[in-house]
């Protein structure tokens, strides 16, 4: 973009305001006067942010959170949280006369006679699918592109603490119609707190108010599900958004952009319109979710009864990891003095999704520890950048993948005419070597992304254009890369490969803790990156695609099968 | 006698109407079907059960080309050399075994495996019905249900409300564990299955309950009663012909197909409208020339 695009004035007219509506000015000004909004107000509103589709992601959680609460205050009029005993009279045949707790009953009567009911329904679980799933994939994307670094590490442990308060949050919701799949989660939930030892006996009691089922889970639950978590989650939602507010949102590079600016569209209208908008596409998607496909449909699944179970029994999506690790873990059990300390449950249900919860809020500051980087960190790297942050990802989400696949390992059997035995030896051993794997091929992968960029930038692209050499061979013409992208693949740091030498001296130099094992882990870190391409590479570069071009439109300008002025290469 | 001759006159007259010929052809009909019926009990007697053992003939002729090979040449059952079993003894199996196994083209095999699967019945109704005579005389066991058992037919729709609601609830506390709640089946040990019994024939699935095929376990009549067994089959049946309130089921099998329409259908319709979005720019003026975009 050349200079003369950019408007270097105002307009020719003076910044005033001009005659105008009178009426609006008056009611802003009388607003403005006992609000003091204004200056916040006119410093937000023309707040710019960057364009990307990948900034979009945590806006569907945002949405979707949105959707949740207006379809929640919707079945919260109708529900009705009580585990008291009534007979279901309802529009539905199969079971009526049947006796059912008052949560189910009302569910019945949300799905079959409130009108729009079970739409609604539907849409709020599609909605809490969405919700879960979307913070997941914005919490990939700002891994990936380190959007975690200085100064957002606080966001994204608030981000991690989002996720685990939805997944709660879902649980708490996926229990409340007290039907036969639900109430064999909470049978399960019961099991595991069971699970912890010395005192799981005594919170499973205090949790239910004696043994399970009892008669208080569901109002309890109800009153997390709509009261303490929804705020919990309303609170960090807004401390999330004032934070990105306050440190503004990172962007790529490219022409224009550095780490003191950011360069896209103001709020007003632009962001307005575009988010706006988007929230009416997530609104949209979740009412035909709702209404094309079904969720939980509790009249199939009958009410609940301890005596009863269903085959394909799984949680919501978001608890089918844990409930996968379960599945697959050998029974181990240990019986000490007449106690029962239960490996089985314990290690899959207690210490892995904490301890995976506890890595994933490390990420930010074990990266930071490793590299020493004090600096503020603006604009995003690609993830082929930043090689071994990539392929920690994999590795993780590699273990989340397979861990998800042993919770449907039921309905992979009979969908695959596989054994289930042997599916859970598999992942057994998949769950060990399949992120190290990962991990290796990520990383790998990534360092030959960063050579291909270097080659770019060196080489050119491939331009499609075939010619023949004199001597009859064919081969394809590199053109250099537009500058705009060029900038963009160049606008990176290169960390170096260390020495044994240089180890030493930054472990010498490192007054914190395990000074050599974080020397050695920074060179496992950043080794092999591919250098950047150094400014004489890229001048030499152009200067022989420039000489490259010139020959090649010789070529052409001579007419087929006529061999222009190649004398001189 | 006058008497007599003035009735048959009178009904002289109408023979030459219309419908004299079908009345004379039905008369002799019932005349002939009611000494028919009336002369041949002892005969038949005899005659069904000289058909009686010529049908198991029959059979037998059909388990030895088909059968015997894992079954034995007596219905015996097969011990591989391993010591396992090949094919299980056939003597008390009964004849609602065999017409369920065949029925529904389980039997015979097309390979030995953990589980024989349902496919296109290899045999005829005719030749079905042999083997399980065959079978069927080799020892005790369960007969063919007789339609009543099964059918809900010639019952008042309340009857049949009240037995579709009995059936539920059945049907929860005893098939739900292994068939899912909505029948759409579930996996079990080693390769096996608990299959879909969603669209399977009342007499099969009155059957399988009856003599608890492959995996299955058999509830007997003093496990659940007939009747029982017709709730469970009526419940079915009333599942088959409810619409889905709710949309597409996803295959009937919970949270897993939910979770996958929710990541794959829900976020990538989000995440392509999200690029949809962020390639769809603004501009405040237009392009000028020369200005590289």
């Amino acid at each position: 973009m050349s200079s003369a695009d950019v408007a270097s004035t105002n307009g020719t007219k003076p910044a005033t305001v001009s005659g105008g509506n009178k009426r609006v000015g008056t009611i802003a000004n009388w607003a403005d006067e006992r609000l003091g909004l204004a200056s916040l107000a006119k410093k937000n509103l023309r707040k710019v942010f960057p364009d990307h589709w990948s900034f979009m992601l945590g806006e569907i959680a945002l949405w979707s959170f949105v959707v949740l609460l207006i379809t929640g205050v919707f079945l919260t009029l109708w529900f009705d949280p009580s585990m008291s005993e009534v007979t279901y009279n309802g529009s539905y045949a199969p079971l009526r006369g049947v006796d059912v707790s008052s949560a189910y009953a009302s569910t019945m009567n949300i799905s079959f006679d409130v009108r729009g009911g079970l739409l609604l329904r539907q849409m709020h679980h599609w909605a809490a699918t969405l919700f879960v799933a979307s913070m997941m994939i914005h919490l990939m994307r700002v891994y990936l592109t380190g959007a975690f670094r200085k100064p957002r590490e606080i966001n994204w442990v608030i981000g991690c603490f989002l996720v685990l308060l939805g997944t709660i949050e879902g649980f708490t919701g996926y229990s409340l119609p007290d039907d036969l799949l639900s109430g064999t989660g909470v049978r399960a939930a019961d099991g595991f707190i069971k699970a912890t030892p010395i005192v799981g006996t005594y919170i499973s009691f205090f949790l239910f108010g004696g043994e399970f089922p009892g008669s208080h889970i569901i109002p309890r639950l109800y009153s997390m599900h709509i009261l303490l978590i929804p705020g919990l989650l309303l609170a960090l939602i807004a401390a999330h958004m004032m934070l990105l507010v306050y440190h503004k949102h990172t962007q790529w590079p490219g022409p224009g952009r550095t780490e003191q600016n950011v360069v896209g569209f103001p709020m007003l209208p632009v962001y307005m319109a575009k988010a706006g908008g988007f929230f009416f596409i997530v609104f949209g998607t979740i009412a035909l979710l709702g209404g094309l496909f079904s969720l939980n449909p509790v009249w199939k699944f009958g009410p609940y009864d301890p005596s009863k179970v269903t085959a394909g029994s799984q949680p919501d999506w978001y608890m089918g990891w844990p409930d996968g690790l379960l599945r697959i873990m050998p029974a181990w059990e240990t019986h000490l003095w007449g106690h029962t300390v239960s490996w089985n449950i314990m290690v899959p249900i207690l210490v892995c999704p904490p301890a995976m919860l506890t890595i994933l809020i490390l990420l930010p500051f074990f990266e930071n520890w490793v590299s020493g980087d004090k600096r503020e960190h603006h604009l995003l790297q690609r993830p082929r950048n930043a090689p071994t942050r990539t392929a920690i990802l994999a590795a993780l989400a590699t273990f989340y993948a397979l861990a998800w696949t042993a919770g449907g390992n039921d309905i992979i059997a009979i969908k695959f005419g596989l054994s289930i035995n042997e599916i859970t030896y598999f992942l057994r051993g998949a769950v060990f070597v399949g992120p190290v794997l990962a991990f290796i091929i990520a990383r790998r992968w990534c360092i030959s992304l960063q050579r291909h960029d270097q080659e770019k930038l060196l080489h050119g692209y491939e331009s499609g254009v075939l010619v023949r050499s004199p001597a009859g061979g064919y081969a394809e013409k590199h053109l250099p890369l537009p500058l705009a992208k060029a900038y963009a693949l160049t606008a990176r740091e290169t960390e170096t490969y260390m020495t044994e030498e240089q180890m030493a001296e930054s472990a010498a130099n490192y007054k914190g803790r395990f000074p050599k094992l974080r020397a050695r882990l920074q060179r496992a870190y950043f080794a092999h990156t591919v250098p950047n391409v150094t400014v004489e590479e890229l001048h030499e570069a152009q200067h022989h695609a420039e000489h490259e071009l010139h020959e090649m439109e010789a070529q052409i300008a001579a007419g087929p099968n006529r061999h222009g002025p190649t004398q001189g290469h | 006698m006058r008497l007599l001759n003035r009735s048959a006159g009178r009904l002289s007259r109408y023979r030459r109407g219309p419908i004299a010929g079908f009345v004379v052809l039905l008369l002799g009909l019932l005349l002939t079907g009611g000494l028919y019926a009336a002369f041949s009990p002892a005969h038949a007697d005899s005659d069904s059960a000289a058909a009686k053992q010529a049908q198991i003939e029959k059979g037998r002729q059909l388990f030895l080309v088909s059968c015997a090979f894992c079954h034995g040449q007596n219905g015996q059952g097969v011990l591989t050399q391993g010591g396992s079993q090949l094919g299980p003894a056939l003597t008390d199996v009964g004849a609602a075994a065999v017409d369920f196994q065949v029925g529904t083209g389980r039997m015979p095999m097309t390979m030995p495996g953990p589980q024989a699967k349902e496919k296109q019945p290899s045999f005829s109704d005719q030749e079905i019905s042999d083997l399980a005579a065959y079978v069927a005389s080799l020892g005790t066991g369960p007969g063919i249900p007789d339609k009543q058992l099964y059918s809900t037919q010639g019952m008042s729709q309340s009857q049949i409300n009240a037995l579709v609601q009995r059936g539920g609830q059945i049907f929860l506390a005893n098939c739900t564990a292994c068939h899912n709640f909505e029948g759409s089946g579930g996996a079990m040990p080693r390769g096996g299955f608990a299959p879909r019994i969603r669209g399977v024939s009342s007499k099969h699935i009155y059957e399988a309950m009856l003599t608890g095929p492959q995996s299955m376990d058999t509830f007997s009549d003093g496990n659940i009663p007939p009747q029982d067994k017709k709730a469970v089959i009526a419940y079915l049946n009333n599942l088959n012909n409810t619409p889905s309130y709710s949309g597409l089921t996803l295959g009937g099998l919970g949270p897993v197909s939910e979770g996958l329409i929710g990541w794959v259908v829900g976020l990538g319709f989000l995440v392509g409208f999200a690029v949809w979005i962020a390639a769809h720019t603004t501009r405040t003026t237009k392009k000028k020339d020369g200005a590289s975009a």
